[in-house]
């Protein structure tokens, strides 16, 4: 009886569905109609996931190199063999000489055909450091082939599992940049914002001085004063607090606007007037009405972050071999006469183009989203 | 106006100062210092220098100082007498490596930025006055790809393709043949060959951005009332258009305009360096590279200058152009 009585008006009307909803609701139906930013979601979501287990789904250790599959080919993916459906398989590679010029040549090797197996027993890895396992997402049975989706680096070492591998490291460093921005951001602004008077007159000033330094040289001269001998772990976690320390500007002017909107209102008065500390006013009443604000601009400052480390290790100022990481490979493609030898070893910038795109819509779907009753 | 000026102009002294603060403690930033690696290179060559003579370099060159002395004597030596230092891997004062150069970064930095707003302006403007239609829809996934693309790719990859495809030699600003042939008309057609890749990087990279600010303003200002009464007065679309929300709409424009400048020095240091270019980027890289850090700091003390003065020059033409704001 009363269950009736609660459900029927709900799938009667649906405004009063409207008028009842959460305001995270609002903000998930609104954003669900922009459709860039939903696929760019799942890409990333997926990008996150195959990162974090990347000795699972990259088929291959990404140090291990193979004298005879230097620079090969991407192996193409193939369901028909010589007319008949055999299900996803990849050809043998066939490795010759050019009687010319004693250059190596790959080709298919249409006589071998290795169909893909899924949960595949290869390479041993420790999984997360916890346990010794050796199953990868898919991979070739034959002890002398393997599948190389996007070929081989100079040394033979599997592109795209160090791909997968390095997307571990550029996004994290991302990631971990814009945690330390947001934090700097955060507090800067909002004590900007908040305070406003001389406070907020010096804070604008250390804002538009750090903008008027040149990114890049700036970067570069920090980035170039870590000494090489330290250890890659700790020059990876500086250099994303160099990238930080200078993308804080731009949460905290995003945070300041917000605060000189809503300092006025009158929750935050009857905050006031109830003896509420100024501490308690910032982080319990006027943080939370803008977090979707804040997390569309955090969004779409992680791709500054990721361009800049790749900039940097691209440049040998960021990170250094062995980290793996997008602008570390790129390194590989610096020159003419790799990439027209072996145009695969673009393929991490293809994916950071991917990447980047997918946090900017993201991040424009989000901002779209973030009010959910205006309009 | 004039008052106006000045007090910009005086405002942006402390920044200076302090910039160039920053600059020398990225100089001192590393390990070490200037004998260290003196040192190091003497005996990599196979001398033999004892740690009295090193000592005694040390008071030579006033590195026992407090940092506070030693940055006076180095600003002062710039403001005065207009030296920067000397490079230890060159051999030479900083300021003879520097002009050329820079003077080479500046002209492809500005006629990039004129490319910039040749394509940025008049796409802006059509994609917004024409929303939603086809080549609105092309501009905008131009715009972001030039968003998401790094210009060192693009640099490589315009690279790689006029070298496969078009079969062009490219990489520098001169074939071999001509590098250090005299001024002629196949000289400059050379250079030309060479010089369409970067400008084509630069401007891309800052048309993309610029484009969807372009539009955005234009649609903010495209349903004003104002507008419609032009309209409502019989003008042609196009002097409507361009006489009254244009210049609008060009004022953030113009207040950023400041900020393409450090933005084009940065887009220049890395495609400078995959394309080889002898502007400042290479040879920036190269001194932070090797520590030679008197070259690296009056590189991004240089840079720095120029980008505030850039900053000064848009605050000074957004007064100028827009009488509404007020000269406080």
């Amino acid at each position: 009886m009363t269950d009736q009585a609660i459900a029927a008006p709900k799938g009667k009307d649906h405004r009063e569905d409207l008028y009842t909803a959460k305001p995270w609701q609002l903000i998930w139906r609104r954003f669900s109609r922009h459709l860039l930013a939903v696929v760019s979601m799942w890409f990333l979501i997926v990008l996150a996931l195959s990162a974090i287990f990347a000795e699972f789904v990259g088929p291959y250790d990404p140090f291990k190199v193979q004298r005879l599959r230097t620079l090969a080919p991407p192996t193409g993916i193939h369901l028909f063999h010589e007319g008949q459906f055999v299900g996803p398989f990849v050809y043998g590679l066939a490795r010759e000489r050019d009687p010319d010029t004693a250059r190596v040549t790959y080709g298919p090797d249409t006589e071998t055909v290795l169909p893909i197996h899924f949960f595949y027993s290869g390479d041993s890895y420790r999984f997360f450091g916890l346990f010794e396992t050796d199953i990868h997402l898919f991979g070739v049975d034959d002890r002398r082939e393997q599948i190389n989706l996007l070929g081989t680096d100079d040394l033979g070492r599997d592109v795209f599992s160090r791909l997968i591998h390095g997307a571990r490291v550029t996004l994290s460093a991302g990631v971990i940049g814009v945690a330390f921005a947001f934090v700097l951001g955060l507090t800067l602004g909002s004590i900007s914002g908040y305070f406003g008077g001389w406070i907020d007159g010096s804070i604008q000033r250390l804002m538009e001085f750090i903008r008027s330094i040149p990114t890049i040289p700036l970067w570069m001269g920090l980035a170039a004063a870590l000494p090489i001998a330290w250890d890659p772990l700790f020059v990876y976690v500086l250099i994303t607090l160099i990238l930080a320390l200078i993308g804080w500007t731009s949460v905290a002017r995003v945070v300041r606007g917000q605060f000189f909107a809503i300092r006025n209102e009158d929750y935050v008065m009857a905050a006031r007037l109830a003896g509420a500390s100024e501490y308690r006013i910032i982080t319990r009443h006027m943080l939370p009405s803008m977090t979707s604000y804040i997390i569309a601009a955090l969004t779409l400052a992680v791709p500054e972050m990721i361009l800049g480390e790749t900039a940097l290790s691209f440049l040998g100022l960021g990170l250094r071999p062995p980290v793996v990481s997008w602008g570390v490979l790129l390194q590989d493609a610096q020159n003419l006469r790799s990439i027209s030898l072996a145009p695969w070893l673009l393929s991490p910038g293809v994916a950071v183009v991917m990447t980047v795109l997918a946090f900017n819509f993201l991040g424009d779907g989000l901002r779209d989203a973030a009010d959910p009753y205006g309009q | 106006m004039v008052a106006f000026i000045l007090r910009r102009a005086l405002l942006a002294i402390p920044t200076l100062i302090f910039i160039s603060f920053i600059s020398f403690v990225i100089i001192q930033l590393p390990p070490g210092d200037y004998v260290t690696a003196y040192v190091a290179q003497l005996r990599q060559s196979g001398e033999y220098i004892s740690a009295i003579q090193e000592a005694q370099l040390r008071e030579q060159f006033g590195l026992n100082d407090p940092m506070l002395v030693q940055y006076w004597r180095w600003i002062s030596n710039i403001v005065l007498r207009g030296e920067f230092g000397y490079s230890l891997e060159w051999n030479a004062p900083v300021s003879s490596l520097i002009w050329d150069r820079l003077g080479l970064t500046l002209a492809i930095s500005s006629v990039s930025l004129v490319i910039t707003w040749l394509i940025a302006i008049p796409v802006g403007v059509y994609s917004a006055t024409r929303q939603y239609s086809f080549f609105d829809h092309v501009f905008t996934v131009f715009g972001f790809l030039g968003k998401g693309i790094p210009d060192f790719l693009l640099a490589l990859v315009l690279m790689w393709m006029a070298f496969a495809y078009m079969n062009l030699d490219v990489g520098g600003l001169f074939s071999p043949q001509y590098q250090n042939a005299p001024w002629s008309l196949a000289k400059v057609v050379d250079l030309l060959a060479h010089l369409w890749i970067p400008l084509v990087v630069l401007a891309t990279g800052g048309a993309a951005g610029l484009i969807r600010v372009m539009r955005a303003n234009m649609l903010d200002e495209l349903g004003k009332p104002y507008v419609e009464t032009a309209y409502a007065q019989g003008l042609s679309e196009s002097k409507v258009v361009w006489n009254y929300p244009v210049r609008v709409a060009l004022n953030p424009f113009i207040s950023t305009v400041g900020w393409a400048l450090p933005a084009l020095f940065s887009g220049d240091i890395i495609t400078a360096v995959v394309l080889n270019l002898p502007t400042t980027g290479p040879l920036l890289l190269q001194a932070l590279k090797m520590q030679d850090m008197y070259l690296a700091g009056s590189f991004i003390l240089i840079l720095s200058v120029f980008t505030v003065i850039g900053t000064l020059i848009s605050d000074i033409l957004l007064a100028w152009f827009d009488p509404r704001i007020r000269y406080a």
